[in-house]
């Protein structure tokens, strides 16, 4: 910042991916899909309060985005067929 | 395959972004994630102190892609007002303002401000994400708490006052639309926020969002509390829209059996994942039933009266 | 082309805000600040205004309304008095660190209880250290000119502040004197539509942005120093903006203070606003009976202007400062900064504190007078 911009430091945030840091490292349990056993019905993406389970289009298996999930299993207790299963990490 | 709300929902694409700073479980940013979907980018989002001022992350990054302009707890939907004013005054229009915050913010500090902008009828959005206690400072009671619920200004679950029915009391404000909403029916959260999008003037929407940490439940179970707060009769899905004298109220389809108070789950299967009500007296039950009959006798009336000719 | 009427200083203040081509205009009724928006409200109704004008539930919804507005790019204004500018007070703190140069006007009134609806600085200098540039006008000419001059200073780019203008209750208020209401032409000449050159809350024109979120104290240390920076910024831009509009207006009213007889003066006397206007009057006689008398009218509070105090204080031999306004256990509130001006600038001449007119209690001249008289048997 210039010397003539210094009274104009303004609180101003920018949208960034992981604005929190990697909040993977909150997680104690890990959920994993089991591509096999899953339907695609996209539950656990719909529900994920952290938008760390991605998708591009209901044709695929979503992914877990681990750097990110908080590993609150809201996925693993909504997905219908038990595609989803729970591993401890710490 | 014909294209469903899902692939709607998909190709929405995110505005929340992850690594935000919500607790695990979070009902809220489940909350918001479709509310976004449904607004788009042209959003602002008007935000007075809640978890949301805190879980959007910390400067200077952001978690939240849409604009974000942070606000005094009950300023809110004053702010609001006066930018929608100000870019219809410079000829802007498809803008979505939007008011997110949460129970203390809209319900008890902000109230008034929310009132005055649907009595001038704002072209605003005020979208209350219910917690149903103040849960940013730890979790203090609100106008918004049920009776019978713990809270840290509530001890030992006395009873203090019966739940603010807001949803009804902005429906009484003759605004174009109010809706509640709850994070299990996500397709239906967008689905209303979509046609609050359409209406010009004042919209509230009433979601009910529940929180691990200060309802004392498994950051895992937020869906199924959810789910039975509908399933309980406790928390009624409707919406309604206001024209020309009339108000036009219809149950959502989730809530519809539960007209019928017979198909109604008892409460107590509501109240027993959570900690806040472990200790909850027959007193404080009684009271919660009478407090649904009393939300339920509202919504039957209304139903009459848009079935009136 | 010019008019020239008699207007109130209501009228003047509403003149003052239509010249400057507010926007948005958003207000809660008090008195005795009503006419003023009724009359924004009426030219709005007829279209002689082209604003949005917000009729809101209290003042805090005022000012958080005209920050919106502000932020989302237009120029705005409302206006307040005693309580209600205290119970806005939280959104007037909240229009500094925003940045949002809304401009307001007050009409000074004494607070409660018990109720009293006449003149008193204690309003507006309770908000003091908010950030707010003050102006006090010293009669209604001045209540109108220094909206418009105030609107260039909050939106300088060095400065991007807020600022308000005060008016004594009914002293000025409902007091019609001759105003000249200027030429729009000239006042667009002076005074450029409003760009915000920092952030515009607007999706249609700019990326998304949050404003606001919580940052580490060491951030915020560095963010609240700017406002000061901003702060000080606003003194050049304040004389300039005096300057600018003597140039083109041909009417001075002083920059940070006007000072009438202070050259040769042994005793100055310190005043805001329409008091300093009364003192003002009373020296005449006083130079008649051979008292060498200046008053130095402070017209801007905040930025402080120190330096010319100390200057002005240290050629005479002794200063009074009268203050309709009291600081509970501590002085009157201008003799108080006075005394603590002199002090940094190791100026040793004496002060006396007057405090008068409280609750809208007469300042006649014979007080003054006898203020002054007292201080020379001393
Ligand atoms: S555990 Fe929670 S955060 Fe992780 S993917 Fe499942 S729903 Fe998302
Ligand atoms: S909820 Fe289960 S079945 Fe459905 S998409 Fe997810 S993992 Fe697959
Ligand atoms: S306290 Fe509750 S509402 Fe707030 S962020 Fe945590 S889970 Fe969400």
């Amino acid at each position: 910042m210039s010397k003539s911009e210094e009274h104009l430091l303004l609180p101003i945030s920018h949208p960034t991916k992981g604005a929190g840091g990697k909040t993977g490292t909150w997680r104690v349990f890990k959920p994993v899909i089991i591509e096999e056993k899953c339907i695609k019905c996209m539950m656990c993406w719909m529900y994920c309060p952290d938008a760390a389970i991605e998708v591009s289009s209901r044709q695929e298996v979503p992914r877990v985005n681990y750097d990110y999930c908080k590993g609150c299993l809201i996925c693993y207790e909504v997905c219908p067929v038990k595609a989803i299963r729970k591993e401890r990490e710490v | 395959m014909p294209k469903t709300i899902l692939d709607e929902l998909i190709e929405a694409g995110e505005y929340l972004l992850p690594g935000h700073t919500a607790c695990p479980g979070c009902g809220s940013v489940i909350a918001l994630r479709h509310v976004l979907k449904a607004l788009g980018k042209d959003t602002i989002l008007v935000i007075p102190a809640s978890c949301s001022s805190v879980y959007q992350a910390i400067y200077p990054k952001v978690s939240i892609n849409v604009m974000i302009y942070n606000v005094a707890f009950a300023s809110a939907a004053a702010v609001a007002s006066g930018i929608s004013q100000a870019l219809e005054r410079k000829g802007f229009e498809d803008v979505n303002v939007v008011v997110w915050g949460g129970d203390g913010g809209l319900i008890d500090i902000g109230a008034a401000s929310v009132s005055g902008a649907a009595e001038r009828n704002e072209n605003i959005f005020v979208i209350c994400y219910d917690n149903e206690a103040y849960m940013n400072t730890g979790i203090q009671r609100s106008g918004s708490t049920p009776p019978g619920a713990r809270t840290t200004t509530t001890p030992i679950g006395k009873i203090v006052g019966f739940k603010k029915p807001m949803a009804y009391i902005m429906l009484m404000h003759g605004v174009p639309y109010v809706a509640t909403a709850n994070v299990a029916y996500p397709t239906d959260l967008y689905e209303k926020v979509k046609k609050a999008k359409s209406i010009k003037g004042f919209k509230f929407i009433h979601i009910f969002t529940p929180c691990p940490p200060g309802w004392r439940f498994d950051d895992s179970k937020t869906i199924e509390v959810a789910r039975l707060a509908v399933e309980t009769g406790y928390w009624i899905l409707w919406q309604a829209e206001y024209r020309h004298g009339r108000i036009h109220f219809e149950l959502s389809p989730p809530s519809r059996p539960y007209l019928d108070a017979s198909k109604r789950k008892p409460i107590e299967e509501f109240l027993k994942f959570q900690g806040r009500f472990s200790k909850i007296t027959e007193e404080s039950v009684k009271k919660l039933r009478e407090w649904i009959e009393y939300q339920w006798s509202i919504a039957k009336r209304f139903l009459d009266m848009s079935a009136q000719k | 082309m010019a008019i020239y009427d008699v207007i109130t200083g209501n009228d003047a203040a509403a003149w003052g805000a239509r010249l400057s081509k507010v926007e948005v205009i958003a207000a809660y009724p008090i008195t005795p600040q009503t006419t003023i928006v009724e009359k924004l409200a009426e030219w709005v109704e007829k279209g002689e205004l082209n604003a949005k004008f917000i009729a809101v539930e209290s003042e805090h919804s005022a000012m958080a309304a005209v920050i919106g507005a502000s932020a989302a790019g237009v120029r705005a204004f409302t206006a307040t008095s005693s309580q209600g500018l205290l119970y806005m007070i939280e959104m007037v703190s909240w229009a500094v660190g925003a940045r949002t140069p809304v401009v307001m006007a007050i009409v000074n009134r004494a607070l409660g209880p018990p109720w009293n609806i006449w003149s008193e600085h204690t309003d507006a200098l309770m908000t003091r250290d908010t950030g707010w540039i003050q102006f006090w006008a010293a009669n209604n000419q001045e209540v109108m000119d220094s909206i418009i001059q105030a609107y260039r200073v909050a939106e300088d780019k060095k400065v991007l502040l807020p600022a308000m203008v005060m008016l004594g209750g009914f002293v000025l208020s409902h007091t019609a004197m001759p105003v000249k209401i200027h030429d729009q032409n000239k006042v667009d000449q002076y005074l450029s539509p409003y760009e915000p050159p920092h952030y515009v809350l607007n999706p249609k024109i700019s990326e998304a942005f949050a404003y606001g979120n919580i940052l580490f104290p060491w951030d915020y240390a560095k963010v609240r120093l700017s406002i000061e920076k901003a702060m000080r910024n606003a003194v050049d831009v304040i004389k300039r903006a005096a300057k600018e509009f003597h140039e083109i207006f041909g009417i001075w009213h002083g920059d940070l203070i006007k000072e009438v007889n202070t050259d040769d003066a042994e005793i100055v006397i310190f005043a805001l606003g329409a008091v300093a206007e009364q003192a003002e009057a009373t020296l005449e006689v006083l130079r008649r009976n051979g008292i060498k008398v200046g008053v130095a009218k402070i017209r801007v509070f905040r930025p402080f202007p120190k330096e010319e105090i100390a200057k002005i204080a240290d050629k005479a031999s002794h200063v009074i400062v009268i203050d309709r306004d009291i600081s509970f256990g501590w002085d009157g509130i201008l003799a108080g900064e006075v005394k603590a001006t002199l002090h940094e600038y190791k100026v040793d001449t004496p002060v006396t504190t007057k405090i008068m007119g409280i609750g809208g209690d007469d300042i006649l001249p014979e007080h003054i007078e006898k203020a002054v008289k007292e201080v020379i048997k001393k």
